[in-house]
């Protein structure tokens, strides 16, 4: 019976945001950025373990090599609401990766395997070093990029977007960057060493090449190889890298909210008892 | 009917107080739960020690939980001179090892490695791995000092024997041993 | 905040007490017998949910202290720590970080429900006063606390509002290499609004008693601005008022729990969530939603010097408003033309505060320019003819006559209110 009332509580409150969200997906609003369907989005949202764990691999096997994570420590990956790793593969994982310890007895810093503890190791020893590595360019870290960008949304849609939960921005832009790479177009002029994006919040040039192809990374679970999948699921990692505690806050969020209309209801009886007497 | 009403008033009255002080109560959780040890300190709460390198009469100290712990590897003279004591003379019975029952005698044979299942022969009798805080206020006792040629509190003069245990002084509890197991020949996991 | 309390000491604990400290009738006084007026409605209720909300930045913030690293190395990712590993870190901090915006939403409109009933008038003006200097204490502290995650928009915000000081003549650089505690925005600069953006809080805490103890000397005012004359026209504050007071403030936490629980970061800007870089500042930097219109007023004036002046001035003019308004007439219920220019002055300042949000360029300049010169004219000229040219309407004869009246089973009202009217 509870069960039966709260998933229909759940269906009411979700039938009513679908309602609520529908005209607003549709916006646009001249804006290049696309919005796309993620599974976290919405006051039910959550991560799909199996694309975040799609969108690691993409992590790790290409935007790694230039790109930190460096507020990400492995043992997250095996937190609740993560990407659903046992500690056993999280410990395993942890162990391909080198990182610097020390001092030991005799004073020296020293190379060890990663443990869970340990944070991912970045590229490059500062930031220094990795813009002499990238033509000048720094590759940012992306422990929170898919918090720190979006794309204004003007009027009316940001007063809009407080009623229909949009707060997926930061995922929608990461993939629009990474489908963003076009043929220079012949009124523009791009500098050497840069690359033509029609998505990048900085301009026209951007100094990242266009980092993802087709077939570029091989998916054990089948699913397509493709430029489109992999900044799907690679935008999706990165909300969470932003956002790991996201399903805990939602799932205490139904709950507070619910708690909430009751107790408001049970306080306006008791509000209009006490006044029952009382002309105001 | 007028009962009725004062009876339904009451009931309402009742509720909402019910259910205000269950939402306090559960507001309060997080307040009091974010004063626990985070996620980053639980991460670290357990260190892997290789132990091959602690030749006969050293001790080396590691950091476990933001304490001390020492190892010791025993000479003969000090094993020698753990076991002779007879129990009924230790000020505190109990092992105090987190890999035993908490009501385990204090013999040395419960205070050293040997007495963790899965303990290298080699190191059982020798090998001695304690939180290096005595159990009087929290200070770090002295090695291979005081009148037991064990450790030696500083502090307000404890002195513990060549198997940790207290003999003399304010300190009420045996050197405690931290939970441990040996993960391979020559590494011990604690904690 | 006492003098109402009828409370006499039942036992000798409390007669032992009462005698030493007067605590109990203090309490009893002030939040249990007071008589306040029966027709207050939820627009007054956003004083009690001020409070409420006053409170929970305070015990957060004490909480989000304990975990906090104020140095300009360690400070973003302290905060991100506390996001990522402390148990409900994430919570407490979304809390703190929308409470800012949820404390101000409920003080606007208490604002404006103050403007509108004309409370700041005849004998309340200590009681605006002193809400104007909470408002004060408010945005230096909220300024302040957005320095602390150490993100893009506070290392700039506090950059480019600090460089206000500079506009002073002669001492102006000193002031801000003095407040600065170096020659830019740095690790002092952090630290000093650390300490007092945990200090101020408590100074409010105070100026709020003062706030409550001043219209408790006066009785609240109420939705006619009628005086109470009798005790027909008042109910003790408990439990009519208490409990009015926590439906509303329940409802507003609705309010706070979907933007805490659903929309947390919405409130907040983007470039905050990437650590301050010295070398670069983003694109073009917004301050947080609640000091825009004032914000737009700023860079509505094409002088540095005057656009400060302007700014401080808009908040400024609020001191002396109830010195402003010719009208003595409290209640815009019964001030046909103040009613209108009250709408419009508000929708100017929501005007204001979106120009604010846009880059100071183009048609957004003239806008903001006629709307900075809107919100002075409003307070220094409007108000002042008002009193002279607005006729007003009849006022009831009593509190109790006018909730009859909208009630629609008293006598007519209008005409024993007719002796009222002011000449």
């Amino acid at each position: 019976m509870k069960t039966l009332i709260s998933t229909s509580v759940r269906a009411a409150v979700a039938a009513a945001f679908v309602a609520v969200a529908a005209p607003a997906s549709a916006s646009g609003e001249g804006s290049h950025i696309e919005r796309q369907s993620w599974t976290f989005s919405g006051p039910f949202g959550q991560y799909d373990k199996q694309q975040l764990q799609r969108g690691f691999q993409v992590y790790k096997e290409v935007c790694s090599s230039c790109h930190s994570l460096h507020l990400i420590a492995f043992r997250n990956l095996a937190e609740p609401g993560a990407l659903g790793y046992s500690e056993d593969q999280v410990k395993a994982l942890a162990a391909q990766y080198t990182v610097q310890d020390g001092p030991n007895d005799d004073g020296d810093m020293f190379e060890r395997s990663a443990k869970p503890s340990d944070h991912f190791p970045a590229p490059f020893p500062n930031k220094q070093a990795a813009m002499v590595a990238n033509g000048g360019s720094y590759p940012p870290d992306l422990s929170l990029i898919a918090k720190a960008r979006a794309v204004e949304r003007g009027f009316p849609w940001f007063v809009i977007d407080a009623f229909t939960q949009y707060q997926e921005q930061g995922p929608d832009y990461i993939h629009a960057l990474l489908n963003g790479y076009e043929d220079i177009p012949e009124d523009v002029e791009i500098p050497d060493g840069k690359y033509y994006n029609t998505s990048f919040l900085g301009g026209d040039a951007i100094g990242m090449p266009p980092p993802l192809f087709e077939d570029l990374v091989e998916y054990a679970d089948g699913s397509p190889q493709t430029v489109e999948q992999y900044s799907q699921d690679v935008s999706a990692f990165l909300m969470w890298a932003a956002e790991p505690k996201l399903e805990e806050r939602k799932k205490i969020g139904f709950r507070v909210m619910i708690f909430l209309l009751v107790f408001a209801n049970l306080l306006y009886f008791t509000k209009k008892k006490i006044w029952r007497n009382i002309g105001h | 009917m007028e009962m009725g009403e004062a009876t339904r008033r009451d009931f309402l009255y009742i509720a909402t107080g019910a259910v205000g002080a269950v939402g306090v109560g559960a507001l309060a959780w997080p307040f009091v739960s974010q004063m626990n040890p985070d996620a980053s300190a639980l991460a670290l709460a357990s260190i892997e020690v290789d132990v091959s390198n602690v030749a006969e009469g050293q001790q080396i100290k590691v950091m476990w939980r933001g304490k001390p712990l020492f190892i010791r590897s025993r000479t003969d003279k000090e094993i020698e001179e753990a076991k002779a004591i007879d129990l009924a003379d230790l000020r505190d019975p109990v092992a105090r090892n987190m890999n035993l029952a908490e009501d385990a005698p204090a013999t040395d044979e419960n205070r050293a490695a040997g007495g963790v299942e899965g303990t290298a022969a080699e190191y059982g009798e020798k090998l001695l791995i304690m939180i290096g805080v005595c159990t009087h206020l929290g200070c770090i006792p002295i090695g291979e000092a005081g009148d037991f040629d064990g450790w030696f509190c500083p502090c307000h003069g404890s002195h513990y024997d060549t198997a940790g245990r207290i003999r003399k002084g304010p300190a009420p509890e045996n050197l405690h041993i931290p939970p441990y197991q040996f993960i391979s020949d020559t590494v011990v996991k604690i904690g | 905040m006492a003098g109402h309390s009828t409370y006499v000491p039942q036992s000798k604990a409390t007669r032992w007490l009462e005698t030493r400290l007067p605590i109990i009738s203090l309490v009893r006084g002030s939040f249990v017998d007071f008589p306040t007026p029966k027709n207050l409605n939820y627009w007054w209720t956003f004083g009690g949910i001020a409070a409420i909300v006053l409170v929970a930045q305070i015990v957060t913030g004490v909480v989000l202290v304990m975990h906090y690293t104020g140095h300009v190395d360690m400070a973003f990712n302290s905060v991100e720590h506390i996001m990522r590993d402390v148990n409900y870190g994430w919570l407490m901090r979304y809390l703190h970080a929308n409470g800012a915006s949820m404390f101000f939403i409920a003080v606007y409109i208490h604002i404006f429900r103050g403007l509108y009933y004309g409370s700041y008038k005849a004998p309340r003006e200590i009681s605006w006063i002193l809400g104007v200097v909470i408002f004060l204490l408010m945005m230096a502290t909220a300024f302040m606390g957005y320095v602390l995650p150490w993100g893009q928009m506070s290392f700039w915000g506090a950059t480019v509002i600090t460089n206000l000081f500079t506009a002073i003549p002669l001492v102006g650089e000193s002031i801000t290499h003095w407040l600065w505690g170096g020659f830019a925005v740095g690790n002092p600069t952090l630290n000093r609004f650390f300490s007092l953006h945990y200090l101020l809080p408590f100074m409010i805490l105070g100026v709020v008693m003062l706030h409550i103890w001043a219209f408790h000397t006066t009785g609240n005012n109420n939705p006619t601005g009628v005086d109470p004359k009798s005790d027909k026209d008042t109910v003790p504050f408990h439990p009519y008022y208490t409990m009015k007071d926590l439906f509303a403030i329940v409802v507003f936490l609705l309010l706070f729990a979907w933007f805490v629980f659903y929309v947390p970061n919405y409130m907040g800007h983007p470039d905050n969530y990437t650590e301050a870089d010295p070398l670069v500042t983003p694109a073009h930097i917004v301050p947080e939603w609640y000091f825009l219109p004032f914000y737009a007023i700023l860079r509505a004036i094409p002088d540095k010097l005057g656009g400060v002046v302007a700014m401080f001035g808009a908040i400024a003019v609020l001191f002396i408003l109830p010195w402003l308004d010719t009208s003595r007439v409290r209640s815009a219920t019964y001030r046909p033309v103040y009613k209108q220019f009250f709408w419009i002055f508000a929708i100017v300042c929501v005007f204001l505060g979106w120009l604010g949000s846009k880059p100071a360029e183009g048609w957004y300049v003239y806008a903001a320019r006629i709307c900075t010169a809107y919100y002075f004219i409003h307070f220094l000229i409007i108000l002042a003819l008002l009193g002279f040219f607005e006729k007003p309407k009849a006022l009831p004869a009593s509190i109790n006559e006018a909730v009859l009246a909208k009630n629609g089973n008293g006598q007519p009202s209008g005409a024993a209110a007719a002796p009222e009217t002011k000449a």
